[in-house]
């Protein structure tokens, strides 16, 4: 059973503007843009109101009530960015939240108000946190859009709309609560159809002969039979826990509390659909209404509830609770598939060695990142350099064999360095070299192996690599870089150390 | 007689106590993972390679790193083949995969941790000597002191994990909780009949301190997947010194 609850800002942009500038609170001030060569009212203060000024007056008519009214520019797309705002603010409530301009916002909160102990302290609990942040707002809860969304603008009993009474609470409201055009609403209300439930038994056929399709789509979206997507301002996260306190918290065993009751909750839901997690987001929404987030990532799809807490429980003191925190929420952005008899495996035998081993590994990409965690695969290069690649996961086997050829040197020199050298004859290794400043003498030498350079990559000269031990016993890898020229000495490079 | 026997047995349990007061793991058949390697395995207290427990090695110049890092690799890669993956934790990496081949070794196997700061570092190795399904943990770090090593040592009795601590230049050269020292040297290869060209590896391996073992010497081979010691007793460096002294 679907849930919605339609909040309405009665005076969104000016309770905004007076939030911003306290002093303005308890006059009358409007917001006005230039339309057609003249100035025109676009929102009013409820006391300006009061005074007889309404939305679309022309500003000089409204001076001519109230001389000393104050008037501020309009910004056309200022209720936009509010409400949007407003509706991340508002995901603490539902995972799911949509502007509804240009004055209200849509949640669907189907599952949610158990949290909050039933639909009323659910509903009261909005309404007392917008209102007290200075919002004038009116709520309803029901059990379609359309009906939330009348009985919030409309309603005179109970915002709260039990389910299944939907219809009901909307027979004694206006056609105008069906989201209708202006100019339907008037025509109908010409024709004596001042309720909903003066016209809700006539044949569908009249009335879209009288008044269009629009009418009946919106009064089936308000009864219910035709469905209705609301827009989510961001993607709806499908494993999202969410865990309010009755008092704010602010240690860090609270938080610790709070947290491994969302995992345990999070994991089981995860086992249901035998997924396991590779990130995770836990927010904590504070009082003064900033968030504060964590995120862990896992090598491996995981829900191991001990080993997820273990890699929050590092960042868990990074959470400032400020003046506490008044709800928790837990979220896995991305999952993948992980069965049960994977799970199973791993209690005995080499699956289980790997979870272990990945849990490390995790662990430590917690501290120093995943970027420093390396495994690497031959690739399909002879260029020294370019010979290995890393590995993307740590179940990757190698595609192709190492290569088992000319012995390559232990120690291999990020970048080739200079050495200077005597080489009798030509395509001879060298007799001896020095290198940072010291004279290794020749004894014994092997080569060359000509690497050509991969021309479809990058041009240059190919290398003519000796491998040489110096009369103390140490084995080198050195390359002349090019073919032997009489004219010009050729250059020569220290590359690499054999063990 | 009987009296004679119980006695024999008492020293020898009393003996294992010892060795596992001090870090040795007792040896069981199990346990003795690093096989065939020739004399050496007299200088060990146990008669064996100790596993589960740390052993540093020290070079001074690249060269005896490259060295070191070979023989380090000869040693894990027994462990390897029977017991599972191996950490190797280093600041800025130079250790080239492919070669490891040679040592018998899949360099896939291995996981590297390449890290920016001596302080992960140690907290990396720590943490990895604590995780039993590794074969070992080689940690390449400059200085450590007694008391981190001593925490290292604790974390290997608990999981048997064997851990290879190589110092590149060391600051200082202090005492440390690790059952041995090593210093690895490379020494002029041999060739085989009149060839020419570079023969296999060969290093000078210089166990320096073994905790109630027999330090020593050797010149070692590496030969198709096993040790090969030289006819030729080494020449220490220690005679040199004494040669001067005299």
């Amino acid at each position: 059973m679907k849930r919605y609850v339609a909040i309405w800002f009665r005076h969104l942009l000016t309770d905004r503007l007076a939030k911003q500038q306290p002093e303005l609170k308890g006059l009358p001030f409007v917001l006005a843009a230039p339309e057609r060569g003249r100035m025109m009212i676009q929102a009013v203060s409820p006391e300006a109101a009061v005074e007889g000024i309404r939305v679309k007056m022309v500003l000089a008519d409204a001076r001519a009530l109230y001389p000393t009214l104050q008037v501020f520019d309009f910004e056309p797309e200022g209720a936009e960015k509010i409400l949007r705002r407003l509706a991340e603010w508002c995901l603490r409530y539902a995972p799911l939240a949509s502007v509804d301009l240009p004055d209200g916002l849509l949640l669907d909160a189907s599952g949610c108000a158990h949290l909050w102990k039933g639909e009323k302290p659910y509903l009261r609990e909005i309404t007392t946190k917008l209102r007290s942040s200075g919002y004038d707002v009116r709520v309803a809860m029901a059990d379609t859009v359309g009906a939330a969304w009348a009985i919030a603008r409309y309603g005179k009993v109970s915002p709260l709309v039990a389910p299944g009474c939907h219809v009901e609470a909307l027979l004694p409201l206006p056609p105008i609560a069906l989201r209708l055009e202006t100019a339907i609403a008037e025509r109908m209300q010409k024709l004596g159809l001042v309720q909903i439930g003066d016209f809700i038994q006539m044949p569908r056929v009249t009335l879209r002969r009288r008044f269009g399709q629009p009418l009946l789509d919106r009064l089936g979206q308000a009864m219910g039979t035709i469905s209705e997507r609301l827009e989510p301002i961001c993607p709806v996260v499908v494993y999202q826990e969410r865990l309010p306190c009755l008092e704010p918290v602010r240690t860090r065993k609270s938080i610790e509390i709070a947290l491994e009751r969302l995992l345990q909750t999070l994991t089981d839901k995860l086992a249901q659909d035998s997924q396991g997690l590779r990130k995770a987001v836990f927010r904590s929404f504070r009082l003064d209404g900033k968030i504060k987030q964590v995120e862990i990532g896992t090598g491996r799809a995981s829900r191991d509830c001990r080993h997820l807490f273990g890699l929050f429980k590092e960042k868990i003191s990074t959470i400032a609770p400020g003046l506490g925190i008044e709800l928790f929420l837990l979220e896995a952005p991305v999952v993948e598939p992980l069965d049960a008899q994977q799970e199973k495996l791993w209690i005995d035998g080499g699956a289980y060695q790997q979870a272990a081993v990945s849990n490390l590994l995790d662990r430590i990409a917690g501290r120093v990142g995943y970027g420093s965690i390396r495994r690497y695969l031959p690739d399909e290069h002879h260029w020294p350099e370019r010979s290995i690649k890393l590995a993307t996961s740590l179940d990757e086997e190698p595609a192709r064999k190492w290569p088992t050829g000319e012995p390559r040197p232990i120690y291999l020199l990020p970048k080739p360095e200079p050495i200077l050298v005597a080489a009798p004859i030509p395509d001879y290794p060298p007799m001896s070299f020095t290198y940072k400043g010291k004279i290794h003498t020749i004894r014994r030498a092997d080569g060359p192996e000509r690497i050509e350079r991969e021309w479809w990559i990058e041009m240059g000269l190919q290398r003519d690599y000796y491998r040489v031990e110096d009369m103390e016993g140490a084995r080198y890898w050195v390359f002349r870089s090019g073919h032997y020229d009489q004219e010009q000495a050729p250059e020569w490079f220290i590359h690499g150390f054999f063990a | 007689m009987e009296a004679i026997l119980e006695k024999k047995l008492k020293v020898e349990e009393l003996r294992k106590m010892i060795l596992a007061a001090e870090g040795f793991s007792i040896a069981s058949e199990s346990d003795n993972l690093i096989k065939n390697i020739g004399p050496m395995e007299q200088a060990f207290p146990t008669g064996t390679f100790p596993l589960g427990a740390i052993h540093e090695f020290i070079s001074n110049d690249v060269e005896q790193a490259a060295a070191s890092t070979g023989f380090i690799s000869c040693l894990i890669a027994q462990l390897m083949q029977q017991k599972g993956p191996c950490l190797w934790v280093s600041i800025g990496n130079r250790l080239f995969p492919p070669s490891l081949g040679r040592f018998g070794i899949a360099p896939h196997r291995i996981i590297f941790i390449n890290l920016k700061q001596e302080k992960d570092a140690l907290w990396v190795i720590e943490e990895a000597l604590k995780c039993s399904s590794l074969a070992a943990v080689v940690g390449e770090i400059r200085d450590l002191d007694l008391t981190a090593s001593r925490r290292l040592q604790l974390a290997v009795e608990q999981s048997r994990v064997t851990g290879f601590l190589h110092r590149y230049r060391p600051r200082r050269a202090q005492n440390l909780a690790c059952v041995s020292r090593w210093q690895i040297r490379p020494l002029s290869s041999r060739l085989d009949g009149k060839l020419p060209g570079i023969g296999r590896p060969t290093w000078l391996v210089e166990l320096q301190k073994i905790r109630n073992g027999k330090p020593g010497t050797w010149q070692i081979e590496w030969v198709s997947g096993r040790f090969h010691y030289m006819d030729k007793p080494a020449p220490a460096r220690k005679e040199i010194y004494t040669k001067k002294a005299m």
